[in-house]
């Protein structure tokens, strides 16, 4: 059987990839990517303890669902977001948007 | 070492190799096609803990939707896909050193924790995992309220996405 320490150990590596990806890369499309594993990480945190806690109480698995709702939400706001950029902008590297700097 | 201790190391190799591939490769497209690897991976990662419908929800809604997404906009966005541009910050190592930092903070508080090594009980053979779930989606006594919610707010977001996507001309 495996300990709950393996899930989230797993989940801890998941989740430092994804911020990794926020904090380093440059196109804005790459640091949703990231975004999306940090989600992962957490939905993986969430079933691990549904499972190892108390099997009958579902709340583990009714927030995963929300997460997926809310990182579906997340992504089409965000690369819509991004698209719109684009289209005025013609650029969508996270460095170069900076009209709102001041 | 049984041998579902065996599967999950190599699901958990798997799903951190391909995310590791997400964030380091240049072609954005590639990295989009790991993305559904790691998914993938995830997936499995339900499945080993008994979640079969969050797993098949995972593969629908995450690759099925979600990627397929990502790919679209990498390729509505494709001019800044050149591979002669570098894909991270001149300082990307104090980003590496934060994400390793984040990692060895969450491994240093996890130790400390009483049920860190905790086993899993056995699953109760007439317990209905995903009967259980749909009731307490509806159910008034459970998370009928958040449920509720959640659906207002993607409806918000993507009539939201669909007006800041829209082209005016």
């Amino acid at each position: 059987m495996v300990p709950l320490s393996w899930y989230l150990m797993l989940a801890a590596a998941l989740f430092s990839i994804g911020l990794f990806g926020v904090l380093v890369r440059r196109n804005a499309v790459a640091i949703l990517l990231g975004v999306e594993l940090m989600l992962n990480a957490v939905n993986i945190n969430l079933v691990a303890f549904w499972r190892y806690g108390d099997v009958t109480s579902m709340a583990g698995q009714v927030f995963t669902v929300i997460v997926f709702v809310v990182a579906a939400a997340e992504v089409a706001v965000g690369l819509a977001l991004v698209i719109s950029v684009y289209r005025r902008r013609n650029t969508v590297v996270a460095d170069e948007l900076d009209m709102m700097k001041w | 070492m049984t041998g579902e201790q065996i599967i999950f190391l190599i699901t958990a190799g798997y799903t951190l190799g391909s995310g590791l591939m997400v964030v380091t490769t240049r072609n954005l497209v590639h990295a989009a096609l790991w993305l559904v690897a790691t998914l993938f991976g995830v997936a499995v990662t339900y499945a080993l803990l008994n979640a079969n419908f969050i797993a098949v929800v995972q593969i629908v809604v995450y690759i099925g939707a979600i990627a397929i997404l990502f790919i679209f906009a990498v390729m509505l966005t494709r001019k800044d896909l050149r591979d002669n541009t570098p894909q991270m910050n001149k300082n990307w190592w104090v980003g590496a050193l934060l994400a390793v930092l984040t990692f060895a903070g969450f491994a240093f508080l996890l130790q400390g924790w009483s049920g860190f090594s905790k086993t899993a009980a056995a699953i109760p053979s007439e317990f209905d995992a995903v009967g259980a779930l749909g009731e307490a989606l509806v159910s008034p006594n459970a998370y009928v309220l958040p449920f509720e919610v959640a659906s207002v707010l993607l409806l918000a977001a993507l009539v939201g996405a669909v007006y800041l996507a829209f082209n005016k001309k």
